[in-house]
């Protein structure tokens, strides 16, 4: 019966990962992927990986979803807009090759033509198949770092083995991570034109639709608890800092889109403090360690527990100012005076 | 065929077709956007398949090893701030020459939108 299961899921993914390929419109293509993301996300409880499926559909299918569908509609308007002022242009393509304009707004970019199409799907099916031949031939018994990290566990005083590898074993791994989430940021902001660089994102749509402004008057409170009950029972079970960050950034993108609170502008300094403030604990945490433990990034065993949770309640924070940025985009208006 | 339907391989065998088709998108799609989409699909088939390695090392009485589970979670993240950078590049780029490919046969737009 599970077997079955698993068999009818991976079905599922694949026959989603070719109807994205194949889809007319990329707003269709991106409402498939987020099926796939919370598909995806029960396959890894298949695996018995919880936090990751946690983990994959809050960030893989929602955040990214979101993000996708607003950078399609957005683009979606401006191509309209563009096609509005152009007509004469369009009308002249139009005349001289004979097509549509929408059709050769789809097929201008296919200039590596069928054989090149047939190729690289031999290619790729090359990938595929390498790939399917590691996966049967993977030795057994599997190497396991599993015990290793169960010896360990005691000395955190953490209960999930996932949380413990993130922020006490692997932490160097994690604190980069939060580096390369606002590097990213910071690449996201520096594409605004120069008059607009510290000014506040635009996320409201023109009409905001009646459900959504009562979602996101209800829902928030809801959004905070549950994120707060995430990172909190993420010590011990399923949860922790990314889950409960992307709960939280969801919340405020969804205040957000219903115009309840603009964007901040982006040179607030309270913003920009949430922004660093994770990422720089975990630092000075993991100097201090230099001084108190063995050394970098490393706790005293007496108040380990305490200290890592401190970390992830100001990593939490973070993580979801930033997601949420990440997804509100580069500036669009100007700053207030 | 059991062998095959094992959980482990089956998923196994799956994340290796996702990684195809993801790269077959990147590569071939002509909407810059989709591309990005692929891109998603194809690191979700590679983490599916450090999954499966991750479930393989099942022991000391976790349901897989959390080393890999961790570095998945930490790969998930960093693909959206990638996703979120190349979807902020897209629309600049389109926000700039009015396109979203990258097909440079075709004159650039004559009228680039100056929008406030």
């Amino acid at each position: 019966m599970a077997q079955l299961f698993d068999l009818a899921l991976v079905i599922w993914l694949i026959a989603l990962a070719v109807h994205i390929t194949m889809a007319r419109t990329d707003q269709n293509a991106i409402i498939a992927f987020i099926a796939f993301g919370l598909l995806l996300g029960l396959g890894w409880v298949q695996l018995s990986a919880f936090d990751v499926a946690l983990t994959e559909i809050a960030i893989g299918a929602g955040v990214t979803g979101i993000l996708l569908l607003s950078a399609e509609a957005h683009m979606r308007k401006a191509r309209t807009s563009t096609k509005a002022t152009g007509t004469k242009i369009a009308k002249a393509e139009a005349s001289t090759t004979g097509t549509v304009s929408k059709a050769t707004t789809i097929d201008e970019g296919r200039r590596i033509g069928a054989v090149g199409v047939i190729t690289t799907a031999i290619a790729c099916a090359a990938v595929t198949v390498g790939l399917g031949f590691a996966v049967l031939l993977l030795p057994n018994p599997a190497p396991t770092l599993a015990p290793a990290a169960a010896a360990a566990l005691d000395a955190t005083g953490l209960g999930n083995p996932v949380t413990a590898v993130l922020l006490a074993y692997r932490a160097l791994d994690t604190l980069l991570e939060k580096v390369v989430l606002l590097l990213a940021l910071v690449g996201v902001w520096s594409l605004a034109p120069d008059r607009l660089w510290d000014g506040a994102p635009a996320l409201r749509p023109a009409e905001v639709p009646e459900p959504l402004a009562y979602l996101a008057r209800v829902l928030p409170p809801f959004g905070v608890l549950i994120a707060v009950y995430m990172f909190w029972v993420g010590a011990d079970a399923p949860g922790g800092t990314f889950q409960a960050g992307t709960v939280l950034a969801a919340m405020w993108l969804i205040v957000m889109i219903a115009g309840l609170r603009q964007p901040p502008d982006t040179a607030l300094k309270t913003l920009r403090l949430l922004l660093v403030g994770g990422p720089a604990l975990f630092l000075a945490v993991g100097l201090i360690g230099f001084i108190i433990a063995d050394g970098f990034l490393a706790y005293p065993e007496a108040i380990a527990k305490p200290l890592i949770l401190v970390i992830e309640a100001a990593l939490t924070l973070s993580i979801g100012v930033t997601l949420a940025m990440l997804v509100a985009g580069p500036a669009q208006k100007a700053r207030e005076p | 065929m059991t062998a095959v339907l094992a959980p482990t391989t089956l998923f196994g065998l799956c994340g290796a077709a996702l990684v195809g088709i993801g790269l077959f998108v990147v590569l071939t799609h002509p909407s810059l956007l989709r591309r990005i989409v692929g891109f998603n699909l194809l690191g979700a088939g590679i983490f599916l398949v450090f999954g499966v390695v991750a479930r393989r090392g099942a022991a000391a009485g976790f349901a897989g090893d959390p080393v890999p589970h961790a570095m998945v979670i930490t790969g998930i993240v960093v693909a959206f701030s990638a996703t979120a950078l190349a979807v902020a590049l897209l629309r600049r780029l389109l926000e700039l020459t009015g396109r979203s490919t990258l097909d440079n046969g075709e004159p650039p737009d004559p009228e680039p939108r100056s929008k406030p």
